[in-house]
């Protein structure tokens, strides 16, 4: 009986050390005969662990999507949208006005005959999803508001929206496994990128960031040109109408020349139409190129989609010999006069750099932000660094280690075998646990593992004196073992499930870091109760299996 | 106190063949513990009152420092590592260098263990008067400059750099100590090393940088996270013992963090995430110490039914001692490899872990025990003795092993 129990122990022993040993050390994929050989274990090693990138060295960045932002553009839109739906459709209305706070998003339209109120809801619903909003028709006015819940969602969707486009920009860019995901509360709106490796994410950074608003805009040729914004504005009486837009020119792109002054101002306005003809959302595909092959003298072609290539080549029938401006960011790039239709496709000349052309063409393609991104946390580890990291790390846990197992074997002798199999097996079982778990280990993860491995002494220390005190109470060996193991082990479990408990709390409530810490030690613990328990009893059980009337206990 | 060391050469009690040595600490021990209770409470509370005069203190006095450290990670703000070639800059230089773009309020360390390396910090830019200009500028320039992105390395500017500053604080902090330091010569550019670009004079190997809202969110999460640690604690510890034990336990776990709050704001070090990390470590360290006793608490309550509880604890206390020593030492020299060899990255949680072994193992015996007698001799001894000893019968029996409860011969 007692000998098939001791075989089944010792067989889930060996299982589960195999399998930790396979997991840690073990290939992926066929077995190779260098795989048997020191560089090929240490190869494997240090390809099963997924290190974090305090360890191995990248960037991690925390950005926020100004959803707030977001909103408030939505909310102005519609506001313009409604007032020419209305106007349009020769519905009685007045002006329009907009709230734009904090968890309060409003569209007012003002009725001058309150009798055309449905008529008015109704040609302004054709044209403007109004679904999500509350309506509210009075006599004189009628008031769209998004209520909370509706706004979390738009909210929502303009971080999954920012979400994939960031995502396609850094893919194009070619960094090597980012990993991109929501963080934060869920309506934080906060998105994370880590990309291990990169160790000067300034370029990534600006590229992520950067708006290229792409508008082709009708010159209005009525007005000449100015040389200054205020002229510009005069010829207006002071404000410009709603239908006209004043953007400086800026055709080189040459940056040198801004930053040596940066209050310098343009010195020729254009008077653009507004609404744009196109904008950015209708671009199918971009690229840069250069003519002469002059590092200096880019520029960037793009296609439209069909819909706004259609809607391109009516306008450009119609207004052959105009005027047409390509504008970016609010910077007239280049004008052109029109020669004959044109369907799908064009070019923004802007004597660009490489660099800049191509991030253009980029963000070209991968369509706009929804809304602009601000930077919270950023935490850069360059390669060198990470490895020095590591190395600290792992000489104070070994040097910790070494001195905990000569102590151990000095203290308790022949036991001090068993807590020495245990710690080691500990070890090894909890960063298998970690490759099992796909977690990555860091550098909290590493003070976790000592911690666990503080805990498994512990396990064994407090076994161990338990032991020694019913050896003195007068009780045989076999009798102190067991009596040292279950009144031990309801200790154990008590300190175990404590720390384990509030491990879960830091798990749940804690960020980045602090996780990675809590991860380690709760599988250190949880491996614990295996190793310094189940596994050093059954070294104590086989010893006693081979001499039952043992004496005494090296311990 | 007497002796503490007792190094016997036991020969156990079979004293046959070859006498074996057996080392033991602590074995025999009888102090009365709980008499020294108002000696070691007197010593806590005067380590507490300095840390909080070293706090209150240090935020009353004109121009002083805050009453801690506080780290990026919590305040706000920007690191720096930089790696320099051939001859680091001391640290007035790099100070001076940082003045003239307006960052009046840096601290420069040298690392401790990598002597060309300098970690550089600045704190949130839009805090620090007359710099607010600059990073106008910057973002001025950046605006003005919309996709301006350089790919060329070879003409990279101070100028352009700045321009490189996005529209937030977290980004301003790296570009203008970029700014200073390329007076000191050129930053190895994108992925080159420091050895492998012949021009250059420096590298930034390490950058964390934490915006306000970052900051503020990292700040309130971690107390959020260890508050319902300690609450999850004393709802476990009351459900397996006894509130008495709980309130104690949970007592002497902030008595814990306190002090090693107290030692962070006297010394000044810096309190970080990783600080964090280590408060929740001692937290479950110094828990499993009064969890130990505890236990040991409880079992002697049934073998010896009529003794006090006085007794009782001051024996349970003794009889655990050597497992105390023995875990705390060796917890105590792994905490002090940390110190020695983790590193500069380690350093904060090393010396949090290194006063919290010290005072977790200290609070059992001094803050916990008492508490509970205390608050068990208010409710009145005898009845709370009686329901104790119900209680753990329960207990015992539910444990999965049945346990003797015979008396040990002492």
């Amino acid at each position: 009986m007692k000998n098939s129990s001791l075989l089944i122990r010792t067989l889930i022993i060996v299982a589960v050390t195999l399998i930790g040993v396979y997991l840690v050390f073990g290939p992926r994929g066929s077995v190779e005969a260098s795989d048997f050989s020191w560089d090929g274990i240490k190869n494997n090693l240090s390809e099963n662990i997924n290190l974090g990138l305090d360890l191995k060295g990248g960037s991690h960045l925390v950005m926020r999507v100004k959803t707030d932002d977001y909103l408030k553009t939505i909310t102005e839109n519609n506001r313009e949208a409604a007032l020419t739906a209305a106007k349009e459709a020769q519905l009685p209305v007045g002006d329009a006005s907009s709230v734009a706070e904090i968890n309060d998003y409003q569209v007012t339209l003002n009725v001058t005959d309150a009798s055309k109120t449905q008529e008015i809801i109704e040609a302004v619903k054709k044209k403007i999803d109004f679904s999500s909003w509350t309506e509210n028709a009075g006599d004189n006015a009628i008031t769209w508001s998004l209520p909370v819940a509706a706004q979390k969602v738009v909210k929502d969707q303009a971080v999954t929206q920012a979400e994939r486009i960031i995502e396609s920009r850094i893919n194009a860019f070619g960094v090597k496994e980012p990993t991109l995901q929501r963080h934060g509360a869920t309506d934080s709106g906060q998105i994370l990128l880590q990309m291990p490796g990169v160790d000067d994410p300034e370029r990534v950074k600006k590229l992520i960031g950067s708006e290229s608003r792409l508008e082709l805009m009708k010159v209005d040729e009525s007005v000449q040109e100015f040389t200054t914004k205020e002229s510009a504005l005069q010829s207006f009486g002071g404000t410009v109408p709603p239908n006209r837009k004043v953007f400086p020119v800026n055709e080189r792109d040459d940056s040198a020349e801004n930053n040596n002054d940066p209050n310098k101002q343009p010195s020729r306005w254009l008077v653009l139409e507004s609404p744009a003809i196109i904008d950015g959302s209708e671009m199918r595909d971009a690229s840069a190129f250069s003519e002469t092959g002059g590092d200096s003298d880019y520029k960037i072609t793009f296609s439209l989609k069909p819909a706004g290539a259609q809607k391109f080549g009516e306008w450009t029938g119609k207004n052959i010999g105009k005027s047409m401006a390509v504008v970016l960011n609010d910077e007239v790039k280049s004008v052109a006069s029109i020669r004959g239709q044109i369907f799908d496709s064009g070019e923004i000349t802007g004597r660009f750099s490489k660099g800049t052309a191509e991030d253009l063409a980029l963000t070209l393609k991968s369509g706009s932000l929804p809304a602009k991104i601000e930077y919270q946390e950023e935490r850069t580890v360059g390669p060198s660094l990470g490895a020095d990291s590591i190395r600290a790390g792992v000489t104070a846990s070994l040097a910790g280690l070494i001195f905990i197992v000569v102590f151990m074997l000095i203290y308790y002798r022949g036991a001090g075998v068993n807590a020495i199999i245990a710690l080691v097996l500990n070890l090894l079982l909890t960063v298998a646990g970690l490759i099992v778990l796909d977690s990555t280990l860091t550098l909290p993860g590493i003070a976790g593992l000592i911690l666990g491995i503080g805990m498994a002494v512990d396990s064994n220390v407090l076994i161990f004196e338990r032991m020694r005190e019913e050896l003195r109470a007068g009780k045989s060996v076999a009798k102190a073992v067991e009596q040292g193991f279950d009144r031990a082990f309801i200790t154990i479990i008590d300190t175990h499930i404590t720390t384990i408990l509030s491990s879960v709390i830091l798990y749940m409530y804690g960020s980045g870091p602090i996780r990675g810490f809590a991860v380690t030690l709760i599988l250190g613990l949880l491996i614990n109760l295996f190793s310094a328990v189940f596994v050093s009893r059954t070294i104590f059980m086989w010893l006693l299996e081979r001499n039952p009337n043992m004496k005494k206990l090296s311990i | 106190m007497e002796s503490f060391l007792y190094l016997t050469l036991h020969s156990p009690l079979s004293t046959l063949h070859s006498p074996k040595l057996m080392f033991e600490f602590f074995t025999n021990i009888k102090v009365d513990w709980m008499g020294y209770r108002k000696p070691l409470i007197a010593l806590s509370v005067l380590i507490l009152l300095a840390g909080l005069i070293s706090a209150i203190g240090r935020q009353a006095v004109e121009g002083g420092t805050d009453a801690f450290n506080l780290g990026v990670d919590f305040q706000g703000g920007t690191v720096i590592t930089a790696k320099f070639k051939n001859q680091k800059p001391s640290e007035d230089e790099i100070r001076a260098a940082l003045q003239t773009v307006g960052v009046n309020e840096s601290v420069i360390q040298a690392s401790t263990d990598k002597t060309d390396e300098v970690l550089i910090k600045v704190p949130l830019l839009g805090n620090v008067e007359g710099t607010q200009t600059i990073i106008n500028d910057a973002n001025q320039a950046a605006d003005n400059t919309n996709s301006q992105i350089s790919g060329n390395s070879n003409n990279q500017t101070p100028a352009e750099t700045q321009a490189t500053g996005q529209n937030n604080q977290v980004d301003a902090g790296r570009a203008l100590v970029k700014r200073s330091l390329d007076t000191f010569g050129k930053e190895a550019e994108g992925t080159l090393s420091l050895g492998d670009d012949p021009n250059a004079a420096y590298k930034i190997v390490g950058t964390d940088a934490v915006g306000p809202v970052a900051g503020a969110q990292l700040r309130n999460q971690a107390v959020i996270a260890t508050l319902l640690g300690m609450i999850g604690i004393l709802l476990f510890i009351a459900f397996r013992y006894d509130w008495t034990y709980a309130a104690g336990a949970v007592i002497a776990v902030f008595h814990d963090v306190l002090v090693t709050l107290a030692f962070f704001s006297v010394f000044q070090w810096e309190v970080s995430l990783t600080v964090l990390a280590a408060l929740l470590t001692l937290v479950g360290f110094s828990v499993n110490d009064s969890i130990v006793i505890f236990d040991r608490i409880r079992e002697n309550l049934t073998l010896h039914r009529n003794r006090s509880l006085y007794d009782l604890t001051n024996e349970s206390i003794n009889q655990t001692m050597s497992r105390t020593i023995i875990t705390g030492g060796l917890v105590f020299l792994s905490v002090l490899a940390l110190v020695l060899f983790g590193g500069e990255v380690l350093r904060g949680f090393s010396l949090a872990l290194f006063v919290g072994v010290i005072t977790g193992t200290y609070s059992t015996i001094a803050i916990a025990s008492p508490i509970a007698i205390w608050w068990q001799d208010k409710l009145g001894a005898a009845k709370v003795k009686q329901a104790e000893v119900q209680r753990t019968e329960k207990l015992a029996s539910a444990s999965r092993r049945s346990v003797s409860r015979r008396p040990i011969a002492r």
